[in-house]
């Protein structure tokens, strides 16, 4: 007999029986060992006819492609630049995916990137063994020469931007700041600078409170104490 | 001379002292957890996983876990301890990571690090066992995939007795013979991942011993889920969303 042992949308710990029988699937970070489900991370279930998911509460964040990322020039390399995702794993961003023009042998890459910059980019591809390629080529992907970083947990990043971006944009319009949020949780923000420091702590309620319903009203009444005006979404 | 009839601190021949375990106590690491047991306390902070150096640890199909296992200067009963490492805490570290590592899936992480700190600011007996426990909460709350989870505790053997979880006016009990046997365990499977002893005791003693093992971490994996899960519904997850 196959039996779902949890509830949808409930906090799962490694180890815990999730489902026994063969009529279910795992996915995510569920596992199947012998004829009962198991999760391996510390997560929320998703429940979704026969597939048994475990969406990751915690962790580091782990490269994806396609993922946009806000990343720290870490080295110069030969022919490109070192880059720390804060992640386990650096990316490299080569000069190809990163200059138009022609650089020459042995030209100096520092007037493009120099050590320390921050840079928004783009995961082209990642190896089995995690080696991670970059581009800054595309919409929104370049150099930050300006504002402030902020740093988040990875897996509050989708909170923080909201469906369909309706957190961040309700932030950005009523600050007036621009807002760039990496999927590995790095968050840069620009505007002036009383604006910034609202930004800072709103984003930070959000962080603290990810999971509790009506998150986008609550972080808009705040949102409108700070700057003493109401405010249309 | 008199048999060991009650145990010194009162406690039933079969019962684990007080315990107390909290998870995230230590902000600016991944993953961390905090584990009491009487008079033994232990913190662990998990940190990764990240690059390996140095680079000759690198594993290039799986991550590798490194612990690290102190206790604090003022954590004993007497004199001060000495910090850093030693024979001992050497000893201690490497029997940690052997006995968190079957559960560990690390696959995803090669050529990566994770580091367990495991720091004990008060020592009572079974320390190493408060260790593991803390370590296992840690990696959990650093989203450390596990596919199952390790507790573990001390036990063995004061004159004529067999004991769960010992103290230290046990451990160096004068009136009879004394082993103290660490033992850490699977959950689900109650594979043994550390057996260690002190002592001297008979064979059926020991497979004794081991029996009470598994009704002894049983009671610790309930004190370390609930910590856990409540880390998680303090941060709002619970049948909302």
């Amino acid at each position: 007999m196959s039996e779902i042992k949890v509830e949808n949308k409930q906090v799962v710990i490694p180890g815990e029986e999730l489902a026994s029988g063969l009529d279910f699937v795992p996915s995510g970070a569920a596992f199947r060992e012998n004829e009962k489900i198991f999760s391996k991370r510390v997560g929320l279930t998703s429940i979704d006819g026969r597939v048994i998911k475990v969406i990751p509460l915690a962790g580091a964040y782990v490269p994806n492609t396609n993922d946009v990322i806000i990343g720290k020039i870490s080295d110069i390399l030969l022919s490109g630049w070192r880059i720390n995702l804060f992640s386990a794993y650096d990316g490299v961003l080569n000069i190809k995916d990163a200059v138009n023009e022609f650089i020459r042998k042995g030209e100096d890459l520092t007037k493009f990137f120099e050590i320390g910059d921050w840079v928004v980019t783009k995961v082209t591809n990642v190896t089995s063994q995690k080696l991670v390629d970059l581009s800054t080529r595309g919409p929104g992907l370049r150099k930050l020469d300006q504002g402030r970083i902020l740093r988040v947990s990875p897996y509050k990043v989708p909170r923080i931007i909201g469906k369909q971006g309706s957190m961040v944009n309700m932030i950005k319009d009523n600050t007036n700041t621009q807002i760039t949020v990496g999927q590995n949780g790095v968050i840069w923000i620009s505007g002036e600078p009383e604006m910034e420091v609202v930004v800072g702590e709103l984003i930070k309620t959000i962080e603290e409170n990810s999971h509790t319903s009506g998150l986008t009203e609550r972080v808009k009444g705040l949102l409108e104490k700070k700057l003493g005006k109401e405010i249309k979404v | 001379m008199m048999a060991y009839t009650k145990r010194i601190d009162g406690r039933d021949f079969k019962e684990l002292r007080p315990m107390e375990a909290k998870v995230g106590v230590i902000p600016r690491a991944d993953g961390s957890a905090y584990f009491k047991i009487g008079g033994t306390a232990a913190y662990a902070a998990v940190y990764g996983p990240r690059t390996s150096f140095p680079r000759f640890l690198q594993n290039p199909k799986s991550g590798v876990l490194r612990c690290t296992y102190t206790m604090m200067p003022f954590s004993g009963a007497g004199d001060r301890v000495r910090p850093g490492p030693n024979r001992r805490s050497k000893e201690i570290s490497m029997v940690t990571e052997k006995a968190l590592i079957p559960v560990l899936d690390l696959e995803d992480f090669p050529n990566s690090v994770i580091d367990v700190f495991i720091s004990l600011p008060e020592t009572d007996a079974g320390s190493r066992c408060a260790g593991i426990t803390a370590a296992a909460l840690a990696l959990a709350d650093a989203g450390i995939p596990m596919k199952d989870f390790v507790s573990a505790v001390a036990l063995g053997r004061v004159d004529d007795k067999l004991v769960v979880d010992l103290c230290y006016d046990e451990e160096a009990y004068e009136g009879g013979p004394v082993a103290d046997i660490p033992i850490a365990m699977t959950q689900r499977s109650k594979e043994i991942t550390l057996l260690q002893m002190d002592g001297e005791i008979s064979k059926k003693d020991l497979l004794k011993l081991v029996e009470l093992a598994k009704d002894a971490t049983d009671k610790i994996h309930e004190k370390q889920v609930s910590a856990l899960k409540e880390k998680f519904l303090r941060e709002g997850f619970k049948n909302d969303n």
